[in-house]
């Protein structure tokens, strides 16, 4: 059995978070009637010519600066020509030779708890291409030039990838850092962060890569996933048949979970790539650059790994708070509310607040509950008015909307029992409506000692403070 | 009317002389007349005419007329008119009605001047004789049996008989200057961005070049002062100050330094031609222009590296054009191939295809290197050429066309004959370089122009060596017979 | 170089011009003497000679960030040689 080794490179493209397109004034809001987010410029009539938004310079640079990449001083547009009913001017432009952002790496954190350093090539402005729609036409296509024009970044991986779940863990690396960077939506369903994957496979420890197949239309890390396990075994089959893995496109089918040949990509392109006319250099200056770096939010990995050492998390709890800006920011306000425990706070956030919005599948900005409520009900925890576990009963019933901690607490008459007197009292209760358990303890059956704890617990319907039962009891069993 | 210049009709209009509306209805009358026999018109807009003439009118009684308020124009068809056919000389557009205004034509409109039509051209600017365009060739005014050059060939033959005292043209490799020269009119080319491109339809966007055509420098100075400026839609437009050309025209030409590039002059130069240029070369000298020769070395290898680097552009530039979204589209195509080959050959004539082949050609892999970016190469050496000839002379003089006009149907047959006609012109596209030809005499009936290129952005320099001449002889004044 | 009718064809498919078989040896004869004229550009050494692909040499300028156009539709599909339902129709596309 001969052992093979996987080797991918990724192509992603971020459609940029800017309000107008890359070289039109036309807007570029999502699920827009056909054609009325397409002005001539986007439309490719004769005469228009493209100027580009600088805003989407700056949000290139800002992710060239996040990945340790060379911002060009100067870089060039090109055209790529081919015909496409959904490419209107007959040529996409694209950067080519020389791309805004050069070099680059990304750390991404493997399944295992280690780390790996996937290099990245560059990355490059261009524009998108419109919409082809098949159906209902009498058998022609319809074509919509709304996301025509919408501004990309192409950002190309080197083939250091060698399995599915190692690209799946840079393109969730990739996708958190353009959120956080506020340069892309992420929106996957939408198609603002998609995916080409090439793929090849190798026998272990060969010089060469093998010959590489590109899978494209990947819009969720699921499919990537599944589409590169698909594409492996079948380039594997086909080498260990003693076929050969031809270069070409593939299109990953999520219904029937396989990758099959583009025929309409096969005939070989010729794109004829040569400077825009119609753009001068891309000239970024240092001013520019250091603009962009002023506009940079605290990075992922920067903010993981202060989060560790400031509230004392471990790693896997810092990275879960900082998977989102806004995750990270929620916490922190909660722990600025308290104004202690972050720990607690950390296991509010994880666990109940988390588990809540996940359920009801919102984002945290439409959460019922925010940061300072929160803290407002862990502070009853803090200063043991509630129990951490009737505390779960109060969110639910923040959640709902009963009101704030207190207010809930208040009305539910959750208030936990401190007052020793009171306690004693109930514990003598219990003590005479059981005692045969009483004598049985006395003679030596330590065991019992729950049951008392559980019989008093329930006589104050939970709300007595659970250490002061314990000693109370201990005291007075003894008798 | 007719008879006057611009300058002379602006005068008329601000003195209340004539109102627009009876000019714009006399022009109109001369278009009836005489286009027949000229063909230089694709669409009159007559109607549209009137209505600015009247608003015209309106304007200058409210007392916010400028020079150009009320004066009659036409535009190359190449030009986008919302609202009117732009076609661009070619059937693929035949009926393509442009949704917008170029930004020439907002500033014709914004200063007031009246629209009467859209002029003939070569199918999309690509011809020197007017004689690939789908609305049939333009005849020389002069002389009905030549061509009026091109690819601005309707321009020029409406300005030389006196159908409109002005128009536009666009300049790629001559398409202003060789029309200009052979029908006996004064047109200037732009340094590449002084004029905004935003509605001009591309030929080959690093070398297209709008500007004026008129009878003289002082009309051509007239209309570039309303055409040029920064436009923001426009990146490859300049952002700078744009000169008062008319209140430049009369500096001395005392001391100028004019240089003839002995290139110019050598082999292929018609010898008649020759002599008429260096008649008026003697007049600059009479006018106080100190002249030396110079020499442009790589003036041979414009022509190649032109034949590349438009070639290539437009293959680019017209692959938009696929019917789809607007122009022509085939009737029945069978499936999509169909519907793009069949469109475009049918829409597009032979020239406008062989140019489209051959730049498809030298971008295409394996030949880039060989060819685009050898052309590039040579462009940076021409250019060059230009920076070091400039070092020493003020302006360039040469002259424009190798040839009078020629006989329709003499060269159009065999493109590479055609080619050489913009011998002189064409250096000064791929430098982006101001060029100008004016009027200076005839070879028999047939009108010979001369060439002055300038440094960058020296328009009003341009203007006023032409202006100084044309104070001193009347070539510009001279009329087509049958046209006076 | 001189083009022979296959290598026309070639270039007419990348162009999309249905070029009839008729007329491709005068395509063939034709472009093959305009490359033999484009050529004489052989006889000059460019080595090193930095490509121009620009006469202004000068830096792009950008744009602000700001949506300026309107929605214009139907002024742009009334010139469309085939729409529905606010699209623009086409033989099938094969993917």
């Amino acid at each position: 059995m001969m052992e093979w080794e996987t080797v991918i490179g990724l192509e992603i493209h971020a459609q940029l978070a800017t309000k107008s397109k890359i070289f039109s004034g036309a807007a570029i809001a999502y699920g827009a009637e056909p054609n009325t987010q397409a002005c001539a410029i986007d439309l490719g009539m004769p005469g228009v010519l493209p100027v580009l938004n600088q805003d989407a310079v700056r949000m290139a640079a800002m992710l060239g600066l996040a990945i340790g990449a060379q911002v060009a001083h100067r870089s060039v547009f090109a055209r790529k020509n081919y015909f496409y009913p959904d490419l209107p001017k007959g040529y996409q432009i694209s950067q080519y030779e020389l791309p805004v952002v050069q070099g680059g790496h990304l750390t991404v954190d493997l399944e295992d708890g280690s780390s790996k350093v996937i290099g990245i090539t560059r990355a490059h402005l261009e524009e998108d291409a419109g919409k082809s729609l098949h159906e209902d036409f009498q058998g022609l296509s319809g074509i919509d030039l709304n996301r025509a024009g919408t501004p990309l970044l192409e950002i190309v991986s080197e083939p250091e990838m060698r399995s599915a779940k190692e690209a799946v863990a840079y393109m969730k690396k990739l996708h958190q850092l353009v959120v956080y960077l506020g340069i892309c939506d992420g929106n996957m369903q939408e198609g603002s962060f998609r995916c080409d994957a090439n793929v090849s496979v190798r026998r272990k420890g060969a010089p060469q890569f093998g010959t590489r197949a590109e899978i494209k239309n990947l819009n969720s890390f699921r499919f990537v996933e599944r589409a590169i396990d698909f594409e492996v075994e079948r380039q594997i089959d086909l080498i260990e048949s003693g076929h050969k893995v031809v270069q070409e496109t593939r299109l990953y089918d999520p219904d029937k979970g396989e990758t099959r040949s583009m025929r309409s990509k096969e005939e070989a392109n010729d794109y004829r790539y040569f400077p825009d006319p119609d753009l001068l250099p891309l000239i970024v200056d240092e001013a520019f650059i250091e603009a962009a770096r002023a506009a940079l939010p605290e990075l992922p990995d920067a903010k993981k790994q202060r989060f560790a050492e400031q509230y004392g998390l471990s790693g896997y709890d810092a990275g879960v708070l900082t998977v989102s800006r806004e995750l990270a920011a929620f916490y922190e306000t909660v722990v600025a509310s308290l104004g202690s425990e972050p720990k607690l706070c950390a296991n509010w956030v994880m666990g109940d607040f988390s588990a809540f919005l996940n359920k009801e599948n919102r984002e945290i900005a439409d959460s019922p509950v925010n940061a300072e409520q929160l803290a407002g009900l862990l502070r009853r925890i803090q200063d043991r008015t509630i129990s951490g576990k009737l505390a779960k009963d109060v969110f639910e019933a923040m959640w709902a909307g009963e009101g704030d901690a207190d207010t809930v607490i208040e009305k539910r008459g959750l208030r936990q029992i401190t007052d020793t007197s009171a306690i004693e009292k109930v514990i003598d209760d219990v003590m005479a409506a059981s005692p045969d358990q009483l004598a049985q303890y006395r003679a030596g059956k330590d065991k019992l000692f729950g049951f008392f704890v559980g019989q008093v617990m329930k006589l104050s319907k939970g709300k007595a403070n659970p250490q002061q039962v314990n000693d109370l009891l201990m005291e007075k069993l003894k008798g | 009317m007719h008879k006057k210049t611009i300058a002379q009709l602006s005068a008329g209009l601000a003195a209340g002389e004539f109102s627009s509306e009876a000019l714009t209805r006399a022009f109109l009358e001369r278009v009836e007349r005489f286009n027949p026999q000229l063909n230089a018109f694709i669409t009159l807009t007559a109607e549209s005419a009137l209505i600015q003439a009247r608003a015209a009118d309106e304007r200058r009684r409210q007392g916010a007329a400028g020079p150009l308020t009320g004066v009659p124009i036409v535009h190359k068809d190449i030009f986008c008119t919302q609202g009117v056919r732009t076609s661009c000389g070619s059937r693929i557009l035949d009926r393509f009605i442009a949704p917008y205004n170029a930004t020439v034509v907002e500033k014709f409109n914004a200063a007031g001047a009246v629209m009467l039509g859209k002029t003939n051209m070569d199918e999309f600017a690509m011809g020197s004789s007017n004689e690939t365009s789908f609305y049939g060739p333009v005849r020389n005014p002069w002389d009905l049996d030549a061509v009026p050059g091109g690819s601005s060939g309707g321009s020029a033959a409406a300005v030389a008989a006196r159908l409109t005292p002005g128009a536009t043209g666009t300049d790629t490799g001559g398409s202003i200057r060789q029309p200009a020269a052979l029908c006996g009119i004064t047109g200037i080319k732009p340094t590449y961005g002084r004029v905004s491109r935003w509605g001009m339809i591309a030929y080959a966007s690093s070398l297209d070049q709008g500007g004026p055509m008129a009878r003289t420098a002082e009309d051509c100075a007239l209309l570039l002062a309303a055409m040029a400026g920064f436009d923001p839609r426009d990146s490859t437009c300049v952002d700078r100050p744009v000169p008062d050309y008319a209140a430049l025209l009369d500096q001395p030409l005392t001391g100028l330094k004019v240089g003839l590039p002995k290139e110019y002059f050598g082999e292929g130069l018609d010898s008649a031609v020759a002599q008429v240029v260096e008649e008026a070369i003697a007049e600059y000298r009479r006018l106080g222009a100190e002249i030396v020769e110079i020499s442009l070395p790589n003036s041979h290898l414009a022509i190649p590296a032109y034949y590349v680097v438009a070639p290539a552009e437009c293959s680019s530039n017209l692959a938009r054009i696929d019917g789809v979204r607007y122009g022509h589209r085939c009737e029945n195509p069978k499936d999509l191939q169909d519907l793009y080959t069949r469109s475009r050959a049918e829409g597009f004539g032979a020239e406008v295809q062989r140019r489209i082949l051959v730049g498809t050609f030298a971008l295409s892999a394996g030949y880039y290197d060989a060819y685009y970016l050898k052309a590039q190469q040579i462009r940076r050496l021409i250019s060059d050429d230009f920076r070091r000839a400039f070092d020493q002379v003020d302006v360039i003089m040469g002259p424009t066309s190798p040839t009078v006009a020629f006989n329709l149907g003499e060269k159009v047959d065999d493109p590479i004959t055609m080619y050489l006609s913009d011998i002189y012109t064409i250096a000064v596209n791929l430098a982006g370089l101001p060029g100008l030809s004016l009027p200076v005499g005839f070879v028999g009936q047939r009108p010979v122009g001369l060439q002055l290129i300038g440094n960058y952005f020296a328009e009003d320099r341009l203007l006023n060596v032409a202006h100084r001449y044309q104070q001193v002889t009347d070539w510009h004044s001279r009329a087509p017979a049958a046209f006076a | 170089m001189s083009l022979g009718i296959a290598e026309v064809a070639k270039i007419a498919h990348l162009a999309r011009l249905a070029i009839r078989k008729e007329d491709a040896p005068a395509y063939a004869h034709n472009l093959s003497a305009i490359l033999e004229l484009v050529e004489q550009m052989n006889a000059v050494d460019t080595t090193g000679v930095t490509p121009m692909a620009h006469p202004l040499d000068m830096a792009q300028r950008l744009r602000m960030d700001v949506v300026s156009e309107a929605n214009q539709r139907e002024l742009f599909q009334a010139i469309a040689p085939r729409v529905e339902a606010g699209l623009y129709l086409v033989p099938k596309v094969i993917e």
